[in-house]
């Protein structure tokens, strides 16, 4: 049984992961933060853990750097174990989510505080101070002080500065959410060029998902100090493992219901407010019979008569009918809600193809909504 | 700007004449040639030849000026060393026991600060003279120190010494590095803060200073005992212009300290 989303090389995982959180606990008096969690990343990886707030990734993020202690569990880093070292002594570097520029030094002073620390010789310094300068063009405000820049610069000094010691891991604290829309996703395009330039290995705690997923190669899905999923972010969209992941990443349709019948890598699910869904059968195993099934809105399509089941693509095609209750125009694409005969409601997006609304569906108006058992993923309730 | 109505000019009149019209007085009659304290008779600067002239008056300023030094300097390093562990070791058991425990002798009668002090060096036998008043001093300052350098701590980021110490300081570097340059103007005006507090203290170095140490407070209180000599208008007016020098010092140096901190702030 392999799903083409699903079938990441396990090859690349293994040998000795760079870092490796095995069963880290942290409570903060009765409050469990992280919750033996484990995780390894590889060298080279750039790493999004994706949370809600309080979720525990800062709380995790943390403990990486050294400024939290782990109750019980081990942090290793390149196989040796890192708990317990203080934050200074670590060939980890952070980056903050409100950069905590010195306000006292200059730009160069900034991002030559920490090789001053390691004791570089001076002329070192300062070539390292002109790479970092130039690496996130920055020529001509060396002799600023924080309080002379834009948001955009502090952030790329604060970059600068962590980047300086040359850090076997990088850690980033939300460090685009400062940053106006436009900027920010010029910056996350910057940020990963950059990752793949360098090669450090990056570990980045975001709240935003589009974030995460336009600039790491895997994401942890955070929740409640565990993580619910690690996978690319094609396998976390197209084959969450729960239904909390499917919730939370992305917009996504639920419908709830039991399995019926199971035959040939198919599944009859009697949805409760839908009528009956064939699905393809799951790789993962349900507990349970009362399952639901995930539809992502754009796997929805819509016509305005039943499509032609026999005209040799698929065989099975399931054919929901309903009427439209609500149209979004968005620009690139319009959102519908269609309301079925079922009771259900479904969230349809529709691409605009042409620039002419010759395909646009009117409220009121009655159509079909149709998708393959391979769009759906059914999860346990 | 707004325009101040009548009401409010003439209640900022009183207001002020109520606060600075005996100092006002006091600083005219500095520069009175009469002997006679409250006679006019001219403007002259002999009270003012007479005090340099006074080594009785110019010993007990001197040792007013060094007790004052000094305490400040021992005051600021203990002081900014509580503010530093009351705002950072957040999670310690009784940490606002130890910080009521501090504000304490801001409130507390002198008198009671001057007698247990003078039963402290009694019992231990200490010499009563320029220590004594110093470390008496220091104690009645060094939490003046620590309200000043505290709320300074307390509006700087955090996260700026955690940065620190992510570059390669340990804790100690950290706060030399990056901390204490960030307060630095809060500690100065906590010195000189501490300083006039120093000088213009009567009742704290009457109990615990001893003989051939007298501070110039002590001095001018003895001599008007005896009746005013227009020399001690002189005497308190070079004393009034020190502090109000210190004072504007002290208000600039706390106001860059703001300034400062505004670029810590988070964005």
């Amino acid at each position: 049984m392999t799903d083409p989303v699903q079938s990441l090389d396990d090859a690349e995982l293994h040998g000795v992961p760079l870092l490796r959180v095995d069963a880290v606990v942290k409570r903060f008096g009765g409050f469990m933060a992280v919750d033996r969690l484990s995780l390894d990343v590889r060298a080279g990886e750039f790493f999004a853990l994706l949370g809600p707030s309080g979720c525990g990734k800062t709380t995790l993020l943390r403990m990486l750097a050294g400024f939290e202690t782990p109750d019980s569990g081990r942090i290793l880093l390149n196989g040796t174990d890192i708990a317990a070292v203080p934050p200074h002594q670590r060939p980890v570097n952070m980056m903050f989510q409100n950069y905590a520029l010195f306000p006292h030094l200059t730009v160069r002073d900034n991002i030559a505080f920490g090789l001053k620390r390691a004791g570089l010789p001076r002329a070192e310094i300062a070539a390292r101070v002109a790479e970092m300068v130039a690496l996130v063009r920055l020529e001509g405000m060396e002799k600023r002080k924080p309080d002379q820049l834009s948001g955009g610069q502090r952030q790329r000094v604060a970059l600068a500065r962590s980047l300086a010691r040359r850090p076997q891991l990088l850690l980033l604290d939300e460090p685009l959410a400062a940053l106006d829309k436009k900027l920010r996703e010029n910056t996350q395009f910057e940020l990963t060029q950059l990752q793949r330039r360098l090669g450090t290995t990056f570990i980045i705690v975001t709240h935003d998902q589009e974030e995460a997923m336009t600039m790491a190669d895997r994401i942890g899905v955070m929740e409640a100090g565990r993580l619910e999923q690690v996978a690319t972010p094609r396998q976390l969209y197209e084959a969450p493992n729960s239904r909390w992941v499917a919730e939370f990443v992305g917009g996504i349709n639920i419908l709830e219901g039991q399995i019926e019948s199971r035959d040939a890598g198919r599944m009859t699910i009697a949805a409760r407010d839908a009528g009956h869904v064939i699905a393809a059968e799951p790789l993962h195993c349900l507990t349970k019979n009362d399952i639901c099934v995930a539809i992502r809105p754009e796997k929805i399509r819509l016509s305005k008569r039943p499509p032609a089941s026999d005209a040799g693509h698929a065989a099975v095609i399931n054919r929901l009918e309903g009427i439209i209750i609500g149209v979004n125009y968005l620009g690139g694409q319009t959102t519908y809600q269609v309301k079925l005969d079922g009771g259900a409601v479904l969230r349809v997006s529709v691409a605009n193809m042409a620039r002419l609304d010759v395909d646009a569906y009117n409220v009121t108006q009655r159509v079909v909504a149709w998708f393959t058992p391979d769009d759906c993923v059914v999860l346990d309730q | 700007m707004k325009r101040l109505s009548r009401f409010n000019l003439i209640a900022l009149a009183l207001g002020f004449a109520f606060l600075y019209l005996p100092i006002v007085i006091l600083v005219i009659y500095s520069f009175n040639a009469s002997r006679l304290v409250t006679v006019w008779g001219g403007w002259s600067l002999r009270w003012y030849a007479e005090f340099f002239n006074d080594s009785a008056m110019l010993a007990a300023a001197g040792m007013s000026l060094r007790v004052g030094a000094v305490s400040a300097t021992m005051a600021t390093a203990l002081g900014t060393l509580a503010a530093v562990a009351l705002s950072r070791g957040e999670g310690f058991r009784g940490r606002a026991l130890f910080s009521g425990m501090l504000y304490a002798p801001l409130v507390m009668p002198e008198v009671i600060t001057g007698l247990s002090l003078l039963l402290l060096f009694v019992a231990i036998d200490a010499e009563r003279g320029f220590w004594t008043v110093t470390i008496a001093h220091t104690t009645l300052t060094m939490c003046f120190v620590a309200v000043v350098v505290q709320s300074r701590l307390g509006s700087l980021d955090r996260s700026l010494e955690e940065a620190a110490m992510d570059l390669g300081c340990d804790p100690v570097r950290a706060f030399l590095r990056v901390t204490l340059p960030l307060i630095l103007p809060a500690v100065a005006a906590g010195w000189m803060l501490a300083f006039t507090l120093s000088l213009d203290d009567l009742v704290i170095a009457s109990f615990t200073t001893g003989p051939g140490s007298t501070t110039l407070p002590i001095r001018i209180y003895s001599e008007v005992r005896l009746g005013v000599k227009p020399e001690i208008n002189a005497i308190c007016t070079l004393i009034i212009s020190l502090i109000a020098v210190v004072i504007v010092a002290a208000s600039l140096a706390s106001k860059l300290s703001s300034r400062q901190g505004e670029s810590a702030a988070p964005l």
